[in-house]
């Protein structure tokens, strides 16, 4: 159920970003989504990766990393695809915190990646409503 | 009035000055071994009594006191009388968050505002003066201070307080402020806020300021002068003695001349306590002669600074001070508030951060600024942006509760604060604060 996301503290300067994204490249591991917050001071990398664990062991050496379970739901290519996902949460009172997008590959299709309150709870109400979403082992 | 508020004393030849210290010690010392009984343990531990003190010239052989024993003594530790004979306080922070709470009988009131109001007359001030005192009111000792010697010249008071810039040229512009109090940053502010508004210097009717509560120099001197078309007088002056007025420029605008017939100052060697002769950059150390609420003996300032006896022009012949040129502890000025790292430490320790942060400081706009970042520990990053940044005001808010003055808090990645020697640079000043 669900899938694990990295996120990590990265400050506002040049070159942060690219020091990170080296490691996990030096690693071997791949990326398979990546979303960037940004305020005035730090940003925060949000990352679904095809290696979790490992990840995090490479990056947690000099960076405040966390990971979080966030839901990620397949998202249909047609008109009103997002439309359906969120009123199957919206329906349920499920709060969003953020969300990014991602193609997993041609025949994964597109999906939304979303940091929920209660991942178990919206999972469930995705799933009712015939949309399915993906766990740790398929990425 | 003529150039002196008091003229008996502030002309008062050397001797005459003297023969008033060595009378008011022998008394003072007295008072203070009878009745604050923490001062009485120091003398006893350095073997001191009241005996050995036969003048100012046997000062040197009193115990020190430092913000730490304030600390130890608060609140009432070094009261000096019963607090039925005080009326007021005043108050300013301390070194880990305790504040320093001074104490005052109405007789500690009127020498304060003597000292204020000298000041006042040295700088041009007669009854035929508005005073616009736009220090802080309250428990800062600027305001109340300021405001007390304006009424003992006569002055017509404008009790502005700091802050709301428009009404402050308001008030100055219809009622013809004449002389103007507050901090040095200020007045270059209001300067150019006048100057924004299209006012040029002539249009007001300033003559004279008198700044003080924070460090400045020649360079800001002249700007200020410049910009409000003024003469800029510097006050000195800490809650632990009263407050300003401990010390004034006069018209020579060369050093503050002490009111030695109230402070005994001595300058001192800040590692070995030993005193230096005239002339030599030290500590300044401060015994009031005759307050008595709070009569701190040997107070040391931790400002460094240089004492002078050269005859004044002015006709003063009280020891003039040189405006600190820096501090022998890590204390900052900043926006006329005192700040001490360790109260930046302590807001962190009990909000549950590490002691990993640094301080900049800096001047823009004639205002100080206060930065902060902090090492956010990996127990508390959150993935969501709102949260982290919810962490950041909330240190905000404990920083400005502890400080009075509010600085920007910043939170940074573990291990990025840059360690010299492996020991973290805690403070960076950028502002040129003195000459």
């Amino acid at each position: 159920m669900a899938i694990q996301q990295i996120s990590v503290f990265v400050e506002n300067k040049p070159g942060m970003l690219l020091k990170n994204v080296q490691k996990i490249s030096e690693a071997g591991i791949n990326l398979r989504a990546l979303s960037i917050a940004d305020t005035q001071d730090f940003g925060i990398l949000r990352l679904i990766v095809s290696d979790t664990e490992r990840t995090k062991e490479v990056l947690s050496a000099d960076n405040l990393v966390t990971t979080t379970r966030v839901v990620a739901a397949k998202m249909e290519d047609e008109v009103g695809a997002l439309y359906t996902i969120l009123k199957a949460l919206g329906d349920q009172n499920i709060n969003i915190e953020y969300m990014y997008a991602f193609t997993a590959s041609e025949a994964y299709g597109a999906y939304v990646v979303m940091r929920v309150d209660d991942v178990e709870q919206a999972e469930a109400a995705l799933h009712a409503s015939g949309i399915a979403t993906l766990e740790d082992a398929d990425i | 009035m003529g150039r002196y508020y008091q003229p008996e004393i502030e002309t008062a030849p050397r001797e005459r000055i003297l023969e008033i210290q060595n009378e008011k010690i022998v008394k003072q010392v007295r008072h203070v071994y009878e009745n604050v009984p923490y001062y009485r343990h120091l003398m006893e531990e350095k073997g001191v009594t009241p005996d050995d003190i036969k003048g100012v010239e046997d000062i040197k052989k009193l115990p020190f006191l430092s913000k730490a024993d304030l600390r130890d003594a608060y609140p009432y530790g070094l009261l000096g009388t019963d607090l039925k004979n005080c009326v007021r306080i005043q108050s300013t922070s301390g070194t880990t968050g305790r504040r320093v709470v001074a104490f005052y009988t109405q007789k500690d009131i009127e020498l304060w505002e003597d000292c204020c109001a000298r000041a006042i007359v040295a700088a041009g001030g007669t009854d035929e003066d508005v005073c616009q005192v736009c220090y802080g009111y309250g428990l800062f000792t600027g305001g109340p201070g300021l405001n007390g010697g304006s009424h003992k010249v006569g002055c017509l008071t404008l009790p502005m307080s700091s802050g709301n810039t428009d009404r402050q040229i308001q008030f100055m512009m219809d009622l013809g402020a004449t002389i103007l109090c507050c901090t040095p940053s200020y007045a270059a502010y209001i300067g150019e806020s006048l100057a924004e508004k299209g006012y040029k210097p002539e249009d007001n009717k300033l003559k004279a300021g008198i700044f003080g509560a924070e460090p400045w120099t020649e360079e800001m001197r002249r700007n200020i002068e410049k910009s409000l078309g003024i003469k800029a007088y510097d006050i000195y002056g800490l809650t632990e003695t009263s407050g300003p007025g401990v010390a004034f420029e006069c018209e020579e605008q060369h050093g503050m001349h002490i009111n030695e017939d109230h402070f005994y100052a001595e300058i001192i060697d800040p590692d070995t306590g030993e005193v230096l002769p005239d002339g030599e950059k030290g500590e300044l150390v401060f015994t009031s002669l005759d307050k008595e609420a709070f009569p701190l003996l040997r107070y040391r300032t931790r400002d460094i600074c240089v004492l002078h006896r050269e005859k004044c022009s002015c006709g003063r012949t009280h020891v003039k001070m040189s405006k600190p040129m820096g501090r022998s502890d890590d204390m900052l000025i900043i926006r006329g508030v005192n700040v001490f790292p360790s109260q930046i430490e302590t807001v962190l320790l009990n909000e549950g951060y590490t002691p990993n942060y640094q301080i900049l400081v800096d001047r823009r706009n004639n205002t100080d600024t206060l930065d902060i970042n902090v090492e956010l520990p990996p127990e508390q990053f959150s993935d969501i942006v709102s949260e982290n940044q919810a962490k950041e005001r909330a240190l905000e808010a404990a920083m400005r509760n502890m400080l009075g003055i509010g600085p920007k808090v910043h939170l940074v990645g573990p291990k990025s604060i840059v360690r010299s020697e492996g020991k973290a640079v805690r403070v960076i000043d950028n502002r040129k604060l003195h000459d």
